[in-house]
């Protein structure tokens, strides 16, 4: 177990270290949700006028939920994105190599992964706070609503890494953002559920993306609603997503 | 490795022939890696569907144009399928450059004017296969151009100049950065100039003033209204005017200076 | 230029990049038609930095230098059309095949129509690719890149040649195949070649001349056998049977000239009479009854003119640096 943690922690060390330092990586990271924020929240915000749409703290807190997950998630593609990258330049099968316990490999990069949203969470946070968000829940709403952030993060982070050890090379990249983007984009974002129509609204029902979008405005609004669902789809997804990872891991394992 | 030596008699290079040569390249490359058009051609009509389908509340909005939501999201696939002609572009020629091709290219008669030519030829090609597709797929899903046949025709000539003019930006980061990972990053900041323009509602519906102001000054929102104007509202001289007129303006300076980074880059004394 | 002046003249030539001391500092050099002349040097000498600059991609910071008779910065075009050059990457399109590089190259270097699949052909055949002529060049080996490079760079009939570090990372097959080339382009088409390596036994077997490089300097220069005359004569290793019969064998030995002592009572000793001697050592060690293990003579190598020269064995004197950077 000591191995285990002591190569999670090198190599979440090493991401974030490598964030921190490289502009190129911190930058999009950064830049991205704070203009979905801006482009969201500032751009559509008339949208708050159609009829029947009642969320109380706002357009502004309505879009900083979805914005605060989809950084969640991203931060762990971007990871993925590391993984791959470090495949391409030969340095990850030197980890291989040197790390006593390998699935420590898979933890740490999740870790270096929530390391890194945790920074853009940080910086999206007091842009909208700066932005006049309104925020009704109290502390344990606040709470409530990292956890589903670390969970998003944690379960992004461990399918990308996974596709990352599966196909070893950064043209992996379409492959690990794709399917991220199009399950968080069929979710409810810029109206309510029962506001979208058509096939969007059948698919949202049913999309797992949608319940921890709803619950993460519902925590902010200080209504609460499907929290529980939301952190046990998160947990099944993030099991699901561990061993999807480290089958990722032994097939990297198997190319040698 | 043995056989009679050949002396060869040559004649100054044909400009045009130069131009074809680099340009059936580019083509040849793009031809023969397909799977990386996959991600730029469906990353937009993803998007399209989405957002045509999710945003259509917005249409409930006083003053919101008498048309679908899908009607008024088909011009933004134009524009987002240039940005990518733009950092394709700029990715083949900064590999080019970092792997030495472009050495090898230099140590030839070959003019920086063709080079440049060539490499932008073979994104145009890609650039009409995207417009195509993309105005094939909005037809397909119920979207009606109010301009008829020959809007439809005008609307592929815009975004094909349009896509040029990017492709240009990217030749241009490529050039004077000499990286793939340079112009990847700037990948980000130019998707940034679509959100903040009026691809997602009308200028006169942004409500955040420092939005609309911004939206204002960015010259992507009169691309995209000048496409849009095609597919909802006909012909429309001053919509038409502007897109073009950006459209040209974006074209002429990224071109300019990226002749000017060729000339730079290709310090043949 | 007529034939007695030389193909490649250097007079001064300087190049010195931002933040970096001077990557080529003040070098000069001729090398005449139809030889090959060897440019040796360790990593981050200045060797690539000094083709750059023969081959117009870079300009110098000073000094002249002609090629083919042309001045290099004033007429570069010239000196493009009267050279061929594979630099140090095998700089190649991955997704095009050997046939379509051939092809693009002869139409860009301004071909007939009609002479390009013929000339292709004809360098694909003399590279030895014609098999692989029609794959693409991302399925190649290093040695068939380094092969393909080179005849691209023969596509427009050059009538000098610039080779910057042809056979780095090569196996031997490949590296003596492309040797067998150059010799033969030398030889048998009066080409100039110009070749810079990092391999001692590159520029022994090859070279007609070489000019040895260090921190942008030349340090020495002359033909292989001078230079390593230059630097002292033979010596004959013997390593006695009995490893207690070393002091016996010093001694006997000491009258040739200066010894030293190796392990297991071998015996280094220097012959400035020449090889003529080793002859004589074998009759003095008979008649003192000592039995040898083994005798072996070392004629000095080019690593001991570098290391008479610069003071560091030529393996490991590089510095690994890019010799490109601004």
């Amino acid at each position: 177990m000591r191995r285990f943690v002591y190569v999670a922690k090198g190599v979440a060390w090493r991401s974030v270290h490598n964030t921190l330092v490289s502009p190129a990586i911190l930058l999009p990271s950064l830049i991205f949700p704070l203009f979905f924020l801006a482009a969201f929240a500032g751009g559509l915000s008339r949208i708050s006028d159609i009829p029947n749409f009642d969320y109380k703290p706002g357009y502004t807190a309505f879009q900083f939920a979805f914005v605060f997950l989809q950084s969640a998630a991203f931060g762990g593609v971007f990871t993925g994105f590391a993984v791959a990258r470090d495949f391409d330049s030969g340095f990850a099968r030197r980890l291989l190599l040197t790390a006593p316990r390998r699935s420590g490999i898979i933890a740490g990069y999740a870790l270096g992964a929530l390391g890194r949203w945790l920074i853009t969470a940080v910086v999206i946070t007091t842009a909208a706070l700066a932005a006049g968000m309104n925020v009704s829940g109290g502390g344990i709403e606040i709470v409530g609503l990292i956890g589903l952030g670390i969970m998003m993060n944690l379960g992004s982070a461990l399918w990308a890494c996974g596709v990352a050890m599966f196909l070893r090379t950064e043209q992996a990249g379409a492959l690990i953002q794709m399917p991220v983007f199009i399950v968080l984009f069929l979710a409810p974002v810029y109206v309510p559920l029962r506001l979208l129509t058509g096939w969007v609204h059948a698919v949202a029902r049913l999309n797992p993306a949608t319940a921890t979008l709803e619950a993460a405005r519902g925590l902010i609004a200080g209504s609460p609603t499907k929290v529980a669902l939301s952190f046990a789809l998160l947990a099944g997804g993030a099991v699901l997503t561990a061993l999807w990872a480290r089958r990722g891991l032994a097939s990297a394992e198997r190319a040698g | 490795m043995s056989a009679s030596p050949s002396a060869v008699a040559l004649a100054p290079p044909h400009l045009f022939e130069q131009v074809g040569a680099v340009a059936r390249r580019s083509v040849m490359r793009t031809v023969r890696q397909r799977g990386l058009l996959v991600f730029p051609l469906l990353f937009p009509l993803i998007l399209f569907a989405i957002n045509g389908s999710a945003l259509g509340a917005a249409t409930k909005i006083r003053g919101f144009p008498p048309v679908s939501y899908r009607d008024f999201a088909l011009a933004v696939p134009f524009i987002q399928g240039a940005l990518f002609v733009a950092v394709s572009t700029g990715t083949d020629l900064a590999r080019d450059i970092e792997s030495g091709f472009f050495d090898r290219l230099a140590l030839t008669p070959l003019r920086g004017s063709a080079l440049l030519a060539g490499q932008l030829g073979g994104s145009v090609v890609v650039a009409c296969v995207q417009s195509v597709v993309y105005l094939a797929v909005g037809v397909a899903s119920g979207v009606g151009i109010a301009s008829g046949f020959g809007g439809a025709l005008v609307l592929l000539v815009l975004s094909i100049l349009i896509a040029f003019g990017f492709a240009g930006l990217g030749a241009l980061l490529a050039l004077r950065f000499g990286t793939g990972e340079a112009v990847q990053g700037f990948f980000p900041l130019l998707f940034v100039t679509v959100f903040l323009s009026s691809s997602s509602l009308p200028r006169n519906l942004i409500q955040i003033s420092w939005f609309h102001e911004v939206a204002t000054y960015n010259p992507v929102s009169y691309l995209i209204e000048g496409i849009r104007s095609l597919i909802i509202t006909g012909w429309d001289a001053q919509a038409l005017a502007l897109g073009f007129g950006f459209a040209l303006l974006l074209c002429v300076l990224t071109l300019g200076f990226a002749g000017t980074a060729m000339k730079n880059r290709l310090v043949r004394t | 230029m007529n034939s007695s002046s030389p193909a490649i003249e250097i007079e001064q030539l300087v190049r010195e990049f931002r933040k970096g001391p001077r990557a080529v500092d003040g070098i000069d050099l001729a090398v005449s038609p139809g030889e090959i002349y060897g440019f040796l040097g360790p990593n981050g000498a200045g060797k690539s930095t000094t083709v750059l600059m023969l081959t117009t991609l870079l300009p110098p910071t000073s000094g002249r230098a002609r090629v083919g008779g042309y001045d290099i910065l004033r007429q570069g075009s010239q000196v493009r059309a009267s050279i061929g050059a594979a630099l140090q990457e095998a700089a190649l399109d991955a997704i095009l095949t050997g046939r379509e590089h051939l092809m693009l190259q002869a139409t860009l270097q301004g071909m007939p129509k009609a002479d390009r699949t013929r000339r292709a052909q004809e360098l694909l055949e003399r590279v030895g690719l014609t098999e692989a002529a029609d794959r693409r060049v991302g399925g190649y080996s290093g040695g068939m890149k380094r092969r393909l490079d080179l005849a691209l760079a023969l596509v427009h009939g050059p009538r000098i040649l610039f080779l910057d570090e042809p056979t780095t990372g090569l196996d031997l097959q490949s590296r003596s195949a492309l040797w067998e080339e150059v010799a033969r382009l030398a030889k048998e088409e009066g080409m100039t070649v110009f070749l810079t390596t990092q391999y001692l036994e590159e520029a022994d077997a090859l070279a007609d001349r070489v000019g040895i490089i260090d921190h942008g300097k030349i340090v020495a220069e002359g033909t292989p056998t001078q230079l390593k005359e230059e630097i002292g004569s033979p010596t004959v290793e013997v390593v006695p049977a009995d490893a207690g019969a070393g002091d016996a064998l010093a001694q006997r030995l000491a009258s040739f000239g200066q010894l030293a002592r190796n392990g297991r009572g071998a015996v280094t000793v220097q012959l400035p009479g020449g090889e003529s001697q080793l002859a004589e050592v074998v009759r003095v060690l008979d008649q003192a009854h000592l039995k040898v293990a083994s005798l072996q003579l070392h004629q000095p190598s080019l690593d001991d003119v570098f290391l008479a020269k610069t003071g560091r064995k030529l393996e490991g004197a590089g510095e690994d640096q890019d010799e490109r950077q601004p």
